[in-house]
């Protein structure tokens, strides 16, 4: 089976939808002749053409209107902001708009748009091209979200984000973007074609949406997770020798809270990691729900482990970052039954 | 530093307040049948002029008069005065309706029906509005039920939305009329990505973008430009001057730019401006606009020029902000008057007959009334369920939804 990168993987779902679907449209910054600053449209212009796969102003705002048109019309757009940090120009487009077509037409026009950004720190972005918004969106009736964490779910989520009925936010781990990464910056970094998940099947196939994963199983405690995340837990855990069971959770909203109370009855621990800030951020919906729907199980109190509450530094990037040592602790923590 | 040499912070200010003499001596009104007619395919840097004037064709004594006269048989014209007579009904006891408490919210189109009526019948069936809540006269001019609009106001159980929205928000695809939202602009930039994918889809369906005055400030005014701009989308972008966006008057939107139109030439796209109280120039500029669209050569902007005689919306008071006889003074008057007074001087109506026609009118909007009352007001008879509260945020209700709805007991 082919190994490729989460670019590549994207690039893949995007060409295999473009081929079997007319109607799907890509569009964005530098989307369209340059293929895109992260490659992940490359080739596709001329493939295509110009109708299908083109470049835009840099509005936003104009981006996600014209899609929401573009999809009223009935066609499948799946545009491109460049940066998830860039993406506020477009919230009211996202939250007043597309999140509620359906319901204020009862159904008269719909919103299957895919709104694609690159999402996510540990890389040196700094204040505007290291955030994780994802709360911003899981906040919104109306949407569907979506993380994935490796080229596989990459590729079988985003097609499936595209023949998705409804308007989807599809955040892409930049750092994911050419190899796993841990945390763990002061070592080489492994590019995918060196790990399992980069293999990508050919041509088309779907990885459903509002369904997590167990990436590990474990009987000592539940980690929630997504992203870059995910990699960073398998690190902690192989660290502190925990038993831990990590749970990618691939779309944040709707969520498999189903998979989450199974595993969190089993263990009676559970550890939240994100990158996003910690107030107010997806992990405290994780661990409302995982209190209300698991507490007679727990024996612990439920940990976040998150970015702090501060805008994205730039030096400060790894006394940022959710890394290892980090969850580590959290975990020992948590297993220890300290809150 | 010098006196001189201080800054002085600028805030624009209407001619007149409340208490004082209403005044538009200001507005330079051209007259009827004085602006050119250009063929569709003028190149757009010929006729930058046209955003500083005004396309009119009736003229004081009602006849109709230049190059842009002459498109419209008297049939048409009388449904088109009977359309307007028919939105006016229908505010009226719309507005009417709320003060009764049958409903909690309603926005009339006193003095600003021409622009909507007129404008729906240059489209083609299949064609795509994308308006404000101040266009209904594209779902009277194409014969919307009156019922439909009103169970939707009443938010009954026949409202066809649901009970979900606002009053006045409606939507048809059927009848070319986008999901109404209250967001103001933002269908501006949707219509320009609507009408891109008529033209990605090799279709000849073209669409028409809606904004007001005041929300021309909005950001989604921008980007639709640029869009409608660089993609020569097939689009007519209409801003509906009525002077007033609530209580501001139209200098703080429009600032030094002179008039909306103008706003247009920046971004290389034709822009109009046409008396929005002439059913004929409102019509044949729409006309041109959707012409030019349909034979690919992109998007138009036509700026209405009119005036808001009505409150705002039925929580607004005018007379806190402007003159009470402000559009008394208005001079370009009453579209309905104007077109009825047109068909007079052309010996196809009378004022008997306009009285006739305007009970004959009432009627209709009464017996509309009573059948959309009999599926229930906003807190008496039929009522949406509270299950419908639940449907429709996505395609397939999930499973959080799905306990939400269980814990309501619905």
């Amino acid at each position: 089976m082919p190994r490729r990168t989460m670019i590549e993987a994207i690039r893949d779902a995007m060409d295999v939808s473009m081929g079997l679907d007319e109607r799907v449209i890509v569009y964005g910054e530098d989307v369209g002749f340059f293929g895109g600053v992260f490659r992940c449209t490359q080739g596709l212009q001329a493939k295509y053409g110009k109708s299908r796969c083109f470049d835009a102003p840099i509005s936003e705002a104009g981006i996600v209107g014209s899609a929401i048109g573009m999809a009223a019309y009935g066609l499948r757009p799946c545009v491109e902001v460049q940066f998830a940090d860039y993406v506020y120009p477009a919230y009211d487009q996202i939250v007043s708009e597309a999140a509620r077509l359906r319901y204020r037409s009862n159904g008269d026009f719909t919103c299957p748009i895919v709104v694609r950004m690159p999402t996510g720190g540990g890389i040196f972005g700094g204040q505007t091209h290291s955030q994780s918004p994802e709360a911003l969106f899981t906040h919104v009736s109306g949407l569907k979200v979506v993380v994935p964490s490796n080229p596989a779910d990459a590729k079988g989520l985003l097609i499936a984000a595209i023949e998705d009925p409804d308007p989807v936010i599809f955040l892409e781990p930049k750092r994911l973007y050419n190899g796993p990464f841990d945390g763990h910056h002061d070592r080489p970094v492994t590019p995918w074609s060196k790990h399992e998940l980069g293999e990508v099947v050919d041509g088309h196939y779907t990885v459903p949406l509002g369904k997590a994963v167990v990436r590990r199983s474990g009987e000592a405690l539940t980690v929630l997770a997504y992203g870059t995340m995910v990699y960073v837990a398998e690190a902690a855990v192989a660290e502190t020798g925990i038993d831990a069971e990590i749970i990618d959770l691939r779309t944040l909203l709707p969520l498999d809270l189903e998979t989450i109370v199974a595993s969190v009855r089993k263990t009676g621990r559970c550890v939240v990691v994100h990158e996003a800030t910690l107030t107010s951020g997806f992990g405290a919906e994780l661990a409302a729900l995982v209190q209300e729907n698991c507490f007679y199980h727990l024996e612990a109190p439920v940990k976040r482990v998150a970015g702090w509450d501060t805008p994205y530094p730039h030096a400060q990037e790894w006394d940022y970052f959710p890394g290892p040592a980090r969850v580590g602790r959290a975990l020992v923590e948590t297993m220890e039954g300290e809150s | 530093m010098t006196e001189a040499g201080k800054l002085r912070f600028h805030v624009p200010e209407p001619e007149v307040r409340p208490g004082g003499t209403p005044d538009f001596s200001n507005v330079t009104i051209p007259k009827a049948g004085s602006v050119a007619r250009p063929e569709i395919d003028v190149d757009p840097r010929t006729i930058r002029d046209m955003a500083f004037s005004i396309i009119r064709v009736l003229n004081r004594n009602g006849e109709a008069v230049g190059p842009w006269a002459g498109l419209l048989t008297s049939d048409e014209l009388l449904e088109g005065l009977r359309h307007m007579m028919t939105l006016r009904a229908f505010d009226a006891r719309m507005q009417m309706a709320q003060r009764q408490g049958k409903t909690s919210f309603y926005m009339q189109h006193l003095g600003e029906e021409a622009v909507s009526c007129a404008f729906r019948k240059a489209l083609a069936p299949g064609d795509m509005n994308f308006p404000t809540y101040r266009q209904a006269g594209l779902l009277i001019a194409d014969d919307y039920p009156m019922v439909s609009m009103m169970n939707q106001i009443y938010s009954n159980e026949a409202d066809p939305l649901k009970g979900r929205q606002l009053p006045v928000m409606y939507s048809s695809k059927e009848h070319g009329f986008f999901s109404i939202s209250g967001n103001l602009a933002t269908q501006y930039i949707q219509a320009v990505g609507w009408a891109m994918a008529s033209a990605i889809s090799n279709d000849s369906r073209i669409a028409a973008a809606w904004i007001g005055d005041g929300s021309t400030a909005e950001s989604d005014f921008h980007a639709a430009l640029v869009f409608a701009s660089t993609y020569k989308a097939p689009v007519v972008l209409n801003v509906v001057n009525n002077q007033w966006a609530i209580s501001t008057f139209q200098g703080i939107a429009r600032g030094g730019s002179g008039t909306f139109a103008a706003r247009g030439l920046g971004f290389g796209i034709p822009s109009l401006r046409v008396d929005g109280n002439d059913y004929l120039a409102v019509h044949a500029v729409a006309k041109w606009a959707v012409e030019r669209a349909r034979a690919n050569l992109g998007p138009t902007l036509v700026e209405y020029v009119t005036y808001r005689v009505g409150a705002h919306s039925t929580s607004d008071d005018p007379s806190a902000y402007r003159p009470k006889a402000e559009s008394d003074a208005w001079p370009l008057g009453d579209p309905v008057v104007r077109l009825k007074n047109h068909l007079i001087k052309l010996g196809v109506w009378s004022e008997e007959r306009h009285s006739q026609a305007e009970a004959e009118i009432l009627d209709t909007v009464i017996a509309a009334q009573k059948e959309a009352e009999g599926h229930g007001t906003l807190h008496a008879g039929g009522k949406p369920s509270a299950r419908d509260m639940f449907e429709g945020v996505y395609a397939e209700m999930p499973q959080h939804l799905r306990r939400q709805r269980q814990q309501a007991g619905v």
